[in-house]
């Protein structure tokens, strides 16, 4: 963004071609991978299984086994808990576009989930997750599907489910999820509302509606299909779609104008219509209403407003009015207690509170169970709730309470407290930073942590059992929990190596949460007043957390922040929201909706005298918009402003933008903060034949340690390093598609490097037969991508260096010493720069995901790739497996530089995955942070799951490793001490020896 | 380690009795359906093996994704005529992506090769290229790589120094060690003086 090339400093590149020839040779005997032994699992790693926001819940609480709850999430997951625990017993995490639309449990032993908006029916064990069967069902138009498993007509029969959605109904068998029957109800445009089974009868009743007018009521074999009556009527002035049954003959619907109810009663082919006005039922009725999908019988429930409205159903023509319960609540459904009575659960926000109450239709006036319960603020309001019951030991029901929060957070309540609860809002991660934790106070005494010698040899001389493989599981065990008790990677304070940090996430629900890297816990979390549905923003969302002001030479004192930035709504034009959240305690320090829309985020790499990062928003009128608004950064900002440039992407338009800002001649006080952007050039795309399919740039806080390279011999390459360089990938229209939409000869895949401050071409590449999808990573001097050859039919993965050639005369140290060398050689933005390009394609056996790059402190450790696989797993490839010098006979000085021989694929080597034998579900992202230790990167790896471990892509050559044994140590030591004393008296002795002869 | 696992793919054979590339019947493309076996276990036993239990089917990257049944066979519905490719996801084994053409002009005629090695299913028996072990096994104790380690070598050269030299020395002729000690003294007391 800022700056153009940066001069190559002398003194570095000198020390640079020492340093690299030592730490070549210290580490070409090292192994390529670094892998882990077993007994080190948890040791620098932890993982989290999350399920995601909770849609539907099923419970399964049956006399004998486990109690367990079913759930299908907003991120496509089925799941089934234990609902004793919370924890996960198995979870299967469908496709990406694969959305669970519901789910149900058949015979008692299957969780039936109906997914892809009604086409995929799949049956899954109840014990173990197994799938059992999948059915695939032709739907014609896409429509709200629903699923109805049918009651058990007789025990030990095969039973049916039914999956209805717009005019057609298929009955499948729950056994093994054929289809028995298929009824397509010959009218266009019929909606089924409903679905039910008089008690004991062979007939299934069908409710629909017909365009906007008309009712029609089905009965239907439930044995073929075969439609035994059918009746239909219209109302005159229209139905607006919703409708809830309320007795097995009687629907009430709501009418177009959503101003009164209609109820419906059907019998024996007669259709009656009442018209209720909804005003003559509530006085001071207004606004719009909705129905509340109620299943219960003789109640309805509408919503108007922020209130909803129970009311009773007496007759077709009779309704009463119940009670009316205000923001925010939430409504289970229906739950039968017997076969004469239902139950259903409110619950009632109040602050801090939640009330529970629980009605029967016995007695709707009272409540079978009233509770409350404190609710921890950050969780926000209640979303949903499930219910379901227990019979008490003195033959009472007893309720048990699935909440889904406003946070996504899970909590199972009974008898009034939390039995457990699962922070599920951490499976949507939107964005992460971390956090420096506050440093070390003195006063802490070290006798503390050599409390006890005699435990601490102990431990070792465990330990050296371990090493020597003489330990017995018993005491692997133990090993293993001394190891982690003893580290002390949980504490709340900053470690010498830089381990310890706060990763600040923050999650699609708005809440912005820290965890420790050490276990992964959640040290404070907050659910952003600014990112809750409000009057003023409807719709909030977050976009991205940054780091806002991170003190060490200034503003000590203070605690360090984060910026939280999120928009109003979802077009680019909406007002953005700004949160400043203290980075220790959590706390909302300042809060505030933007006059303007956020379009580009830009923090600058200058901060003002507090230490506060300047962040430059783009709107979208192309304004430039500078935070903090303070004078002290208007003032640092002036001078850094020539040397601001950005770029735009925009892919519908196929178009790349670059920016600088317009220097301000006059300075108006009320848009004293806000800059003019200038277009500087414009790079357009043939859409015919190119598409965006993706850009990648250089991490901004990257540290590059060396600006040349040691060839094999003696030789110098400087590397081309520019921040500005930007990588784009554009496909050819045909080929953007999934893998098999194309065909080899109309693929073409474009590869170029742009500089982003001149808008130069800097290199382009063709390569044919290749497509999407493209992932792509920037580093340095390199780029490495990752594509699909469509003529081999593999992935591929290609490295492009780039090199600069304009100081390759600079190589003679001599005259870098004196001073002879042409640094003087003007740089202008004008000439063509003087680059070499080398490149190299292999194939890569995956599919990815998700592609990083190790970072680490000084930059001078190597760099691995970190590829996100199609199997969920995080696999550290060495980038000498990427480096364009390689050759199929590398000589025997390119050897000695670590090359390696030329293979056409890349090696994948199981040890080398940092996510061992867990698997990150639905990986999205990875993020490297570099520790304090230069050998070694934090890696924070979220998609559904959460990882996190550190690794050192050359091994750690600048500390002893977890299982360094000190003991061995000390015990070579004594062996060699008691060796000297040993020596020393027989060489006492020989000479004594020696004298008397 | 032994391979006790043999995969079996099996697409569009006409030994199964449903069709396997049959067109669906919306119309709209054929189903794949193949077929994941373990050799040595039955297929009621395959259920056993946890391993396999979570073994994720992926059609183009991520297009479709499903999941192996108990009894090893997986179908992929809807899919149109074109070249494709499958991958398996399952944990602790590795499998090479199969390239899957459906083809055009013979509806339902389907072929398959492993994209790793190029080797054409034919009978469409796939074996699993290998099993991934993640961890690095700790080797059992030895005395040799006790040795090789540098505490070793360290105590190596101390005991030779110790034990060997004063051999060395013994063996030599007193003679021969008394002229040395003097060609020493020689040596050394002009630069001392």
């Amino acid at each position: 963004m800022s700056s153009s090339h940066l001069r190559p400093r002398t003194a570095m590149a000198i020390r640079a071609r020492l340093g690299f020839v030592i730490v070549l040779s210290l580490f070409f005997s090292a192994t390529l991978s670094t892998a882990l032994y077993e007994d080190q699992v948890g040791l620098a790693d932890w993982h989290h299984k999350y399920i995601g926001k909770v849609k539907h819940a099923v419970f399964h609480t049956q006399k004998t086994g486990r109690k367990r709850v079913v759930v299908s999430t907003e991120e496509n997951v089925v799941a089934s808990l234990d609902l004793r625990t919370g924890f996960i017993f198995w979870r299967n995490v469908l496709g990406k576009n694969d959305h669970i639309d519901q789910v149900d449990i058949a015979l008692g032993k299957y969780v039936v989930t109906l997914s892809s908006g009604g086409s995929i029916l799949r049956a899954w064990n109840l014990p173990d997750g197994q799938m059992i069967w999948e059915s695939t069902l032709p739907v014609s138009t896409p429509s709200k599907s629903s699923l109805y498993v049918l009651a058990n007509m007789n025990v030990g029969k095969d039973n049916l489910i039914l999956v209805f959605g717009g005019s057609s109904i298929h009955a499948l068998s729950s056994m093994d999820g054929q289809i028995v029957w298929r009824k397509e109800l010959s009218i266009d445009s019929l909606e089924i509302q409903q679905i039910f089974q008089p008690h004991d009868s062979d007939i299934i009743n069908v409710v629909g509606f017909v365009g906007s007018s008309e009712f029609v009521v089905y009965q239907i074999s439930y044995r073929t299909g075969e439609v035994m009556q059918q009746s239909k009527a219209s109302f005159e002035s229209g139905f607006c779609g919703e409708a809830s049954l309320v007795f097995d003959n009687l629907v009430v619907a709501l009418d177009a104008s959503k101003s009164s109810l209609v109820s419906i009663s059907f019998k024996n082919e007669v259709i009656n219509f009442h018209q209720i006005n909804l005003s003559d039922l509530v006085p001071d009725f207004s606004g719009k209403v909705t129905l509340l999908p109620l299943k219960f019988n003789g109640m309805l429930a509408i919503e108007i407003a922020s209130s909803i409205l129970l009311l009773r159903v007496k007759g077709a023509n009779e309704l009463e009015f119940v009670e009316k319960i205000s923001h925010p609540f939430a409504v289970s459904d229906a739950l039968p207690l017997s076969k004469v009575q239902q139950a259903f659960a409110i619950l009632q926000h109040d602050e801090s509170k939640i009330h529970f109450k629980v009605k029967s239709d016995n007695d709707l006036r009272n409540e079978i169970l009233k509770e409350t319960i404190q609710m921890d603020s950050q969780r926000g309001n209640i979303e949903k709730v499930f219910i379901n019951n227990y019979i008490r030991t003195d033959r009472t029901h007893g309720f048990r309470f699935l909440v889904v929060m406003e946070d996504h957070s899970l909590l199972l309540i009974q008898q009034g407290e939390i039995v457990w609860s699962r922070e599920d809002g951490l499976a949507s991660i939107v964005d992460s930073t971390t956090s420096e934790l506050p440093v070390e106070k003195e006063g802490v005494s070290v006798a503390e942590v050599e409390h006890n010698l005699f435990e601490w040899l102990k431990g070792h001389l465990l330990k050296l059992k371990g090493t020597l493989m003489l330990a017995s599981p018993d005491e692997v065990a133990a090993i293993q929990a001394i190891r982690l008790k003893s580290s002390e990677k949980n504490k709340m304070t900053r470690d010498h190596n830089g381990f310890r940090k706060l990763i600040i996430v923050l999650t699609r629900a708005g809440k912005v949460l820290a965890l420790h890297t050490g276990d992964g816990r959640v040290v404070w979390s907050v659910l952003l007043p600014a990112l809750r549905r409000s009057e003023t923003c409807g719709n909030p969302f977050a976009l991205r957390v940054y780091q806002w002001q991170v003190p060490h030479h200034h503003a000590m004192h203070e605690n360090p922040s984060v910026l939280v930035v999120g928009r109003c709504g979802h077009g680019f034009d909406a007002p953005g929201i700004f949160s400043i959240v203290d980075s220790y305690t959590g706390k909302v320090q300042n809060s505030f909706i933007l006059e303007h829309s956020v379009s580009h985020i830009m923090p600058l790499p200058l901060t003002d005298s507090t230490e506060q990062r300047l962040h430059l928003i783009i709107d979208a009128k192309l304004q430039a918009h500078l935070y903090p608004k303070n004078s002290d950064s208007l003032k640092h900002f002036f001078n850094e402003m020539p040397n601001i440039y950005w770029y735009s992407v925009e892919v519908e338009k196929n178009k790349i933008k670059g920016y600088s800002l317009e220097s301000k001649a006059e300075l108006d006080t009320a848009e004293e903060y806000v800059f003019q952007a200038k277009e500087l050039w414009s790079i357009i795309f043939p859409s015919e034949s190119e598409k965006i399919a993706v850009t990648a740039t250089r991490k901004m806080n990257e540290i590059v340690h060396t600006q040349a390279k040691v060839v094999a011999d003696q030789d110098v390459m400087y590397k081309y390093i520019s921040k500005n360089i930007l990588f784009v990938a554009t496909v050819s229209p045909k080929a953007a598609g999934e893998i098999g939409s194309a065909t080899p000869e109309e693929a073409l895949l474009y590869a170029y490097l742009i500089d982003t401050v001149s808008g130069r071409i800097l290199h382009r590449v063709c390569h044919q037969g290749a497509q999407g999808p493209v992932h792509a990573v920037v580093s340095e001097n390199w780029v490495v991508y990752h594509y699909f050859n469509l003529r081999a039919h593999r992935y591929e993965m290609s490295v492009i260096e780039i090199y600069d050639q304009s100081r390759a005369d600079n190589k003679d140290v001599w005259k870098l010493v004196l001073g002879k060398h042409n640094l003087t050689a003007p740089v202008s933005l004008y000439s063509r720069p003087d680059v070499m390009v080398k490149s190299q394609s292999y194939f890569f056996t995956h599919s990815v995901k998700s592609m990083a790059v190790t970072a680490t402190a000084k930059g001078i450790t190597s760099k691995q790739l970190l590829v996100g696989t199609i199997g969920d797993q995080v696999l550290a490839l060495d980038k000498r497996f990427l480096d364009p010098r390689r050759s199929v006979n590398p000589t025997q000085s390119e050897k000695e530089e670590g090359i390696i021989p030329l293979t056409d694929s890349l090696p994948i080597v199981p040890q080398s995955y940092i996510t061992h034998s867990l698997q990150v579900e639905d990986l999205r992202s990875m993020v490297t942070i570099p520790a304090k230790l230069e050998s070694t990167t934090l890696v924070f790896s979220y998609g559904v799951d959460l990882f996190f471990t550190r690794i050192a892509p050359s091994r750690t050559y600048d500390s002893l490793t977890e299982d360094f044994s000190y003991a061995l140590l000390l015990i070579t030591i004594v062996v060699l001490v008691a060796a000297i004393f040993v020596t020393w008296a027989l060489s006492e002795k020989k000479e004594l020896k020696e004298k008397w002869r | 380690m032994k391979l006790a696992l043999l995969l079996f793919l099996v697409l569009v054979s006409n030994f199964l009795p449903s069709s396997l590339a049959a067109p669906s019947s919306s119309g709209d493309g054929y189903a794949i359906t193949g077929r994941v076996k373990v050799e040595g276990m039955t297929s009621k036993g395959f259920g056993a093996s946890s391993k396999l239990l979570n073994a994720k089917i992926i059609l183009n990257g991520g297009q479709n994704v499903t999941f192996v049944r108990a009894d090893g066979y997986f179908t992929f519905h809807n899919v149109p005529a074109g070249t494709h490719l499958i991958e398996v996801a399952a944990l602790g084994y590795f499998f090479s992506p199969v390239r899957v053409d459906i083809s055009a002009r013979f509806p339902g005629k389907i072929q398959a090769a492993l994209t790793e090695n190029r080797k054409a299913l034919h009978e469409l028996i796939l074996e699993p290229l290998r099993e991934e072990q993640y961890y690095e096994l700790r080797e059992p104790f030895s005395i040799m790589s006790f040795l090789k380690s540098p505490m070793g070598l360290m105590m190596g050269f101390m005991l030779l120094v110790i034990f060997v030299m004063p051999k060395l020395v013994e063996n030599m002729d007193p003679e021969e060690i008394r002229r040395a000690q003097e060609e020493m003294r020689t040596n050394f007391l002009p630069r001392s003086s």
